[in-house]
């Protein structure tokens, strides 16, 4: 293996890489944000980058959130790949409608005339002991939405890939990063590999007796959930979705009709989440196949908490494993 | 107890109810005007221009077109051909006089009511019918005359001109000193639209990025039901000195001010010198929409006020007292005229209407599996009612 490639990388540094490789082949791709010139935003995501790109390319701005989007729009139009970062993602809702209306829309409404390749970087989820507004999962509004495609990193390796491949392709990108993990686990990557196309979900780890789904932060809370209940004689295979929108769907439903059990599991309150729409799906084309209804492991469907009792609210290792048990029960 | 509703008085800063006294109602005293309402030909010390005798029959022409649009567009709705249509009536002057200041490299960012921006910049006009017909969004390229599409959303285009125009400064078309190659861009919106947050949004980013913008506002008095005074304690020129760039009120009943005005503002932009704000003074003479009753909310009085405002009537009687016209003109115009309605008539009526499986297109650049599914499976369940049929 060469060793001139490879190089043992946070989440974050995966981003910042990814990040810069994208701006160094392709001159018209720009950052834009609150803080993400100097500081190197207040994840450190952008970080130096302004340094060696200059400020007409990672562009300080107002704090504005519509602004931000909305002046996007504009430079994507003339032609530019923007890429900008949302600081936290209960901060989305105030670019909301710039980003449902106009950012979703602009291909349809132009029919085809004009592409809008925007990514829209929202650190997301919970866990991390801040004040309200700063913990939120507000994926299922985007997915909700035509036009937008939304994806969702989990581990280092995949920020790395997936930040360019959202950045060179041609629609517009909600990109989601679990911000609990940006600086928590680090993981091996070799930039001479081949990654997987963008809108895929993946197997991360084998199993036969039950399938959990999960993207972003849960992912982690998945796997550690498959190694508890390999303790217990189950086996648990589990998916990262990856893409929310457009959802991927064959590894699932392949999965599910092996195993006959499907748990789903993410940050998100569970009324109208990313699980109904996944549980409505796997029930629809899986159904001889179930020996148990859907499950759902979520969050309550109540405003983030204090973060003093998070921990108490957000899906955790025993509330899936609850729910796997619960799965066998049937 | 005071009237919430009237502008107060306050001890603090100057007396409000003066801004709003009697004196307003002509546009104040900083308004910029060319050309009187009857029709005299007044000078501004600081926007003049030297109209040739061409330049003011093609500015007359360009008005009378444009209010031929609007009127062939309204009957066009009465008779159910268009769902709704956007008015224009009253607001030609302020519409030709910017669209006609614009080079071919500048881009315009519209709402929904530019039509005669719409035909400066050379789409033609039956474009423009489809969105309000429900055949299509917007049935022009942005990119082919640099006029984008109609927005809907109040102000949200004034961030999208702002971002084109940070985008035209990266591009380097922006003080090089060059004519031809210098670019502007242009946002249009309303009165209504001044207390949106994306409006105050784009001031600041325009105003912090220098950007090439010039923020130009149709101040029609009415935003539908809701007056100039439900959105504002203050003129809304003035506004633009807040955000840190000029602001101008400009008679935008006046072609040839309106035109001025623009230009200079333009040209400002162009050179790198940063946005601007042109407030253009006007009068909604129409309804918001086909779908609004003005008669409901203003009085008939104030509508018969701005008539001898008339924007196409004051330039006509200049040309004609100054014997820049005769009868051939107008009778060529009248011609000219007909033929763009009856261009509207036919052409509205032809315009095909979307078949059912298109809905599936553009969503994204490419179609996605999961939407070719849904088309594949909604085209077989048409297919199934034709051989039920057969």
């Amino acid at each position: 293996m060469s060793t001139a490639t490879t190089q043992k990388i946070t989440l974050a540094k995966g981003l910042n890489m990814g990040l810069r490789k994208a701006m160094e082949d392709d001159d018209k791709v720009l950052l834009m944000g609150e803080d993400v010139g100097k500081l190197g935003g207040v994840f450190r995501i952008t970080d130096g980058l302004q340094k060696d790109f200059g400020e007409d390319r990672v562009i300080d701005s107002p704090l504005a959130e519509s602004g931000i989007v909305g002046t996007a729009v504009g430079m994507a139009l003339r032609g530019y790949r923007p890429v900008v970062e949302i600081q936290f993602d209960g901060f989305v809702y105030p670019a909301y409608d710039q980003i449902v209306c106009q950012v979703a829309k602009y291909t349809y409404r132009s029919q085809g005339k004009v592409k809008m390749p925007i990514v829209i970087r929202i650190p997301f989820g919970g866990g991390i002991g801040a004040v309200e507004h700063h913990s939120e999962s507000p994926e299922a509004q985007f997915a909700h939405t035509p036009g937008l495609k939304v994806v969702a990193c989990s581990n280092p390796v995949d920020g790395y890939w997936m930040i360019q491949q959202a950045i060179a392709h041609d629609d517009p990108v909600i990109f989601l990063e679990p911000k609990r993990q940006y600086h928590a686990d680090k993981a091996e990557l070799d930039e001479s590999a081949t990654p997987e196309p963008l809108f895929t979900s993946r197997v991360v780890r084998p199993g036969t007796d039950a399938t959990v789904l999960a993207y972003g932060p849960t992912v982690k809370t998945a796997l550690k959930c498959a190694e508890a209940a390999e303790s217990e004689g189950r086996s648990l295979e589990v998916i990262d979705l990856r893409t929310l929108s457009p959802l991927d769907m064959a590894p699932v439903y392949e999965s599910v009709r092996r195993t006959g059990r499907c748990v789903v599991t993410h940050e998100a309150h569970v009324n109208l989440g990313m699980g109904a729409e996944l549980a409505a799906r796997v029930t629809e084309q899986c159904f001889y196949s179930l020996e148990a209804p859907v499950l759902r492991v979520g969050a309550f469907d109540t405003p983030y908490p204090p973060s003093r009792i998070e921990e108490e609210y957000l899906p955790d290792l025993d509330r899936v494993l609850d729910a796997v048990d619960r799965s066998f029960s049937y | 107890m005071s009237d919430p509703a009237s502008p107060r008085s306050d001890t603090f800063g100057p007396d409000l109810a003066e801004v709003f006294g009697p004196s307003q109602s002509d546009g104040g005293p900083d308004l910029v005007q060319l050309l009187t309402p009857e029709g005299e030909r007044v000078h501004h010390p600081e926007f003049d221009h030297d109209f040739s005798a061409e330049e003011l029959r093609g500015l007359y022409r360009d008005m009378v077109l444009t209010r031929r649009i609007d009127v062939e567009a309204t009957a066009l709705q009465r008779h159910g051909e268009l769902g709704i249509w956007a008015q224009l009536l009253g607001q030609e002057a302020a519409q030709i006089g910017a669209g006609r200041a614009l080079r071919p490299q500048d881009y315009v960012f519209p709402t929904y009511r530019e039509h005669g921006v719409a035909y400066c910049k050379g789409v033609d006009p039956l474009r423009l019918l489809g969105l309000f017909r429900g055949v299509d969004q917007g049935g022009w390229d942005p990119n082919e005359n640099n006029f984008g599409l109609y927005t809907i959303v109040i102000g949200a285009q004034t961030l999208h001109a702002t971002g084109y125009a940070m985008g035209m400064q990266r591009d380097g078309v922006v003080g090089t000193g060059d004519p031809e190659r210098d670019a502007a861009v242009i946002a249009h919106f309303g009165d209504g639209a001044s207390s949106q947050g994306d409006v105050n949004e784009a001031f600041i980013f325009a105003a912090s990025y220098n950007a090439p913008v010039v923020f130009f506002c149709q101040n029609n008095q009415w935003a539908i039901s809701e007056p100039i005074e439900r959105q504002t304690r203050i003129p809304l020129y003035q506004r633009a000195l807040g955000f840190g760039f000029p602001g101008i009120r400009v008679d935008g009943n006046d072609v040839l001010a309106t035109y001025a005005v623009t230009k200079a503002a333009l040209q400002r932009a162009r050179e790198g010198n940063g946005p601007s704000f042109v407030e253009a003074y006007t009068y909604r003479m129409g309804a918001h929409t086909t779908t609004d009753d003005p008669t409901r909310y203003r009085l008939n009085d104030e509508l018969e006020h701005w008539k001898l405002k008339d924007p196409i009537e004051r330039l006509k009687v200049y040309l004609r007292r100054n014997g820049l016209v005769d009868q051939e003109f107008f009778d060529s115009l009248d011609a000219e005229a007909k033929e763009l309605g009856h261009h509207l008539r036919e052409g509205c009526k032809a315009l095909p209407d979307p078949k059912p499986l298109d809905q599936f297109g553009y969503v994204f650049s490419e179609m996605t599996e999961e939407i070719a599914a849904q088309r594949d499976g909604f085209a077989a369940y048409l297919e199934s009612f034709e051989e039920s049929h057969a």
